[in-house]
């Protein structure tokens, strides 16, 4: 027990690795997250770079699904949740007052743990952030869009002929591509994936991540992940954070090769966690 | 010794069977190499259910049987002759046998004071008897119990089993008792409709159930003509879901998706007690406040509204129904997943129009329900509409007209003194029927709309 305790007792003010890069899609400072009275984020600094995919990986409850949506303000959306520090988005404060959280989440699109489509036809889940914003003119355009987008997820070809039945009655993985659909057709610059593949089998969620690096080349992509594998896989750079504090970042080779951390290195051998 | 007591004596050995049979089981898994199969409290169960169910339910058959028994073996004690009566002139006796013997008078007529004699000979014998095999089939019972009390008796399983023979019992007593009423609403329909054509009935513009008071009355045979009724129930109901609609549902909405938590938990049991209130309050309300008002009001606008209106009635009805609405959708709102909400915001969607497009589509077979459910519940209504709405049959759509409703119709046709087969009488039961079918409907499409709506997010 005593040995335990001295594992967590290791120093974790700074964060380790190479947290600041050059060109920054993203770049967080000090950031802290509070609920009600509880802290949930210590004073996390990190950039995120354009066209990488950052992995978040920790133990549950670590924050780092917290500190996620800090990046579009979904936090705005719980009442007792506070958040402090400075996140910029192409050099622009998303936090600032001028700045609309409504419009910012059309820029940072996300994609949940649990596929969340809208009770409504493939068609209609696909098209409602395109008729919500004005993107397209017409119907042809719409069409269009939806087919384009449906397309990159890579879910055209099982669904072209069911566009008009409703988007809850495909499976989980389809689901999943649906809502990845959905997200990519209001063209956002970076999406935020919270656990996307949690709730899949092994082959859906091997079509996510291959579908995860082919929009890479377009967008930013920043995900939290509890396989270590699939950050692994998928990202060029992974964070570790660990009770509300960010421990280390770095390429993901590095992290998984050679933490600097004790607590990082005892986290990926599988120590705890 | 009375009901009562019995039952109070048969509670007492319940609880004797349960410590009896518990002490016996520990006593018995403690001398025994083989184990009890079950806990003792089961054992203690067990016993106490075989000292108390046989014997109560042979108390309740004897003492629903009593009466009918005893009245046909007192009718046997008649002399020959006066058996030959005819059945109600036999009953009459019969009841008045039972009266002379509570009166204890020594009677002038042998014949009768011999059979009052008997009776109550008869009364006294079964009331010791029933008694008696009560008992006895208690004390039996306990003894099987304490014999079951063996390492191969599934104690836990037989409880088990009783109490879903329980469970079936109570659900059956609720359904038997809806079956029961339909049909004797059915039976009694059916003998108004044996005077009254079905097509009289359902489509004749003319309603007036007064029959003639003397024989050979000009205009007193009555009409039945019952679509002025269900036109009058439709068209309040309607204004009723006119009002109750649109607030209803935006309270919902503002309560689940606005309103902080704090305000919820004070304003939704505040419109919770909306539904709380008496009717025969809202009729108050309906006739001396909102009835005057709208009738002022229709004059100061050169119109000629009646002093009691459909509007009226109405407008209050709906004020009545508000919480079936919003409480019923406010649910269903709060019950849409907060995935999909969040999944909208994501999309950059402001608030409203989440709620628009993805939270009341989601919610909307649901709300439907609740609408339906409000709705079944207006035409069923009978005070608000009596007091604010008249009595008088008109066909029409006019709103600011009196007008009247089936329920209250059948309140007029059955208070006061009736023949019972009078078709007046009777037709309460046809348009009772009239009623249970418009309502059945609405329930079973709103039954399946929620059916429907549970699937949804599986």
């Amino acid at each position: 027990m005593m040995n335990k305790r001295s594992e967590f007792d290791v120093e974790i003010n700074d964060t380790k690795g190479t947290p600041f890069i050059d060109n920054a899609k993203i770049s967080a400072r000090n950031v802290e997250v509070f609920y009600e009275k509880k802290q949930a984020i210590f004073n996390t600094s990190i950039d995120i770079g354009k066209n990488q995919i950052v992995a978040m990986i920790g133990p549950s409850g670590c924050g780092k699904s917290t500190f996620l949506r800090c990046l579009n303000r979904m936090n705005d959306t719980i009442q007792s949740c506070q958040i402090r520090g400075e996140i910029k988005l192409d050099n622009e404060d998303i936090y600032a007052r001028q700045q609309d959280p409504v419009l910012l989440r059309a820029r940072v699109g996300m994609v949940f743990q649990k596929p969340n489509p809208f009770s409504k036809s493939i068609y209609d889940n696909v098209a409602y952030g395109a008729k919500l914003h004005g993107l397209t003119s017409n119907q042809v355009e719409l069409d269009d869009l939806v087919e384009k987008s449906l397309m990159r997820a890579g879910l055209f070809n099982e669904v072209k002929d069911d566009l008009h039945k409703p988007g809850t009655g495909l499976s989980g993985g389809q689901q999943q591509r649906l809502c990845i659909a959905r997200t990519i057709a209001i063209d956002p610059e970076v999406i935020l994936m919270d656990e996307p593949t949690s709730a899949l089998d092994p082959i859906a969620t091997a079509v996510i991540e291959e579908l995860m690096i082919e929009l890479s080349k377009k967008y930013t992509i920043v995900i939290v992940t509890h396989s270590m594998q699939q950050a692994a896989r998928v990202s060029q750079r992974t964070a570790y954070f660990h009770m509300g504090h960010l421990i280390e970042v770095n390429d993901t080779n590095t992290v998984f090769t050679n933490p600097e951390h004790q607590l990082t290195e005892n986290y990926i051998t599988g120590r705890f966690g | 010794m009375s009901f009562s007591v019995t039952v109070i004596v048969l509670f007492a050995l319940l609880l004797l069977g349960y410590f009896v049979g518990r002490k016996r089981s520990i006593y018995v898994s403690k001398n025994n190499t083989k184990p009890l199969h079950s806990l003792p409290q089961y054992y203690g169960y067990l016993v106490a259910l075989w000292s108390c169910l046989p014997a109560l339910l042979v108390l309740l058959v004897w003492t629903a049987l009593n009466s009918s028994v005893i009245s046909s073996m007192t009718i046997s004690y008649f002399p020959e002759q006066v058996q030959q009566l005819s059945k109600d002139d036999l009953s009459l006796l019969v009841n008045e046998i039972i009266n002379l013997s509570e009166s204890k008078e020594v009677l002038q007529d042998s014949m009768k004071q011999a059979v009052v004699s008997k009776y109550l000979h008869l009364v006294e014998l079964s009331q010791q008897l029933k008694v008696g095999v009560v008992f006895i089939l208690a004390f039996v019972g306990m003894f099987i119990g304490f014999r079951l009390i063996k390492p191969h008796t599934r104690a836990r399983n037989l409880v088990e089993k009783l109490v879903r023979w329980t469970m079936v019992a109570c659900a059956s007593i609720a359904v038997l008792t809806t079956i029961g009423i339909v049909f004797s609403v059915v039976f009694e329909a059916h003998q108004f409709f044996k005077s009254v054509s079905i097509s009289e009935f359902v489509f004749g513009a003319h309603w007036s159930p007064q029959g003639a008071i003397r024989e050979g009355q000009v205009g007193g045979s009555g009409s039945f003509g019952a679509l002025p009724l269900f036109v009058g129930t439709l068209l309040i109901s309607f204004i009723a879901l006119l009002i109750a609609v649109p607030l209803g549902l935006m309270s919902a909405i503002y309560l689940s998706e606005y309103a902080t938590d704090k305000f919820r938990a004070f304003a939704k049991p505040m419109l919770e007690i909306l539904a709380g209130i008496p009717t025969v309050v809202y009729g108050f309300f309906a006739a001396l406040t909102v009835a005057p008002f709208i009738r002022d009001m229709g004059e100061s606008l050169g119109l000629q509204p009646a002093s009691e209106s459909a509007l009226a009635a109405g407008i209050v009805m709906g004020v009545m129904i508000i919480p079936f609405v919003s409480s019923l959708s406010d649910d269903i709102i709060c019950a849409v997943p907060q995935a999909m909400r969040d999944g909208s915001y994501a999309m950059g969607a402001t608030k409203s129009e989440t709620i628009r497009q993805v939270i009341i589509p989601a919610a909307l077979p649901g709300i439907v329900g609740g609408v339906l459910l409000a709705a079944s519940r207006a035409i069923g209504e009978t005070m608000i509409v009596v007091m604010a709405a008249g009595l008088f049959a008109n066909l029409t759509l006019n709103p600011l007209q009196a007008v009247t409703t089936v329920t209250v119709q059948i309140v007029t046709l059955l208070t006061g003194d009736q023949e019972f087969d009078s078709p007046k009488t009777l037709a309460a039961f046809a348009l009772g029927l009239g009623l249970f079918l418009t309502t059945l409907l609405l329930n079973t499409i709103s039954l399946y709309m929620v059916r429907k709506y549970r699937e949804q997010y599986e």
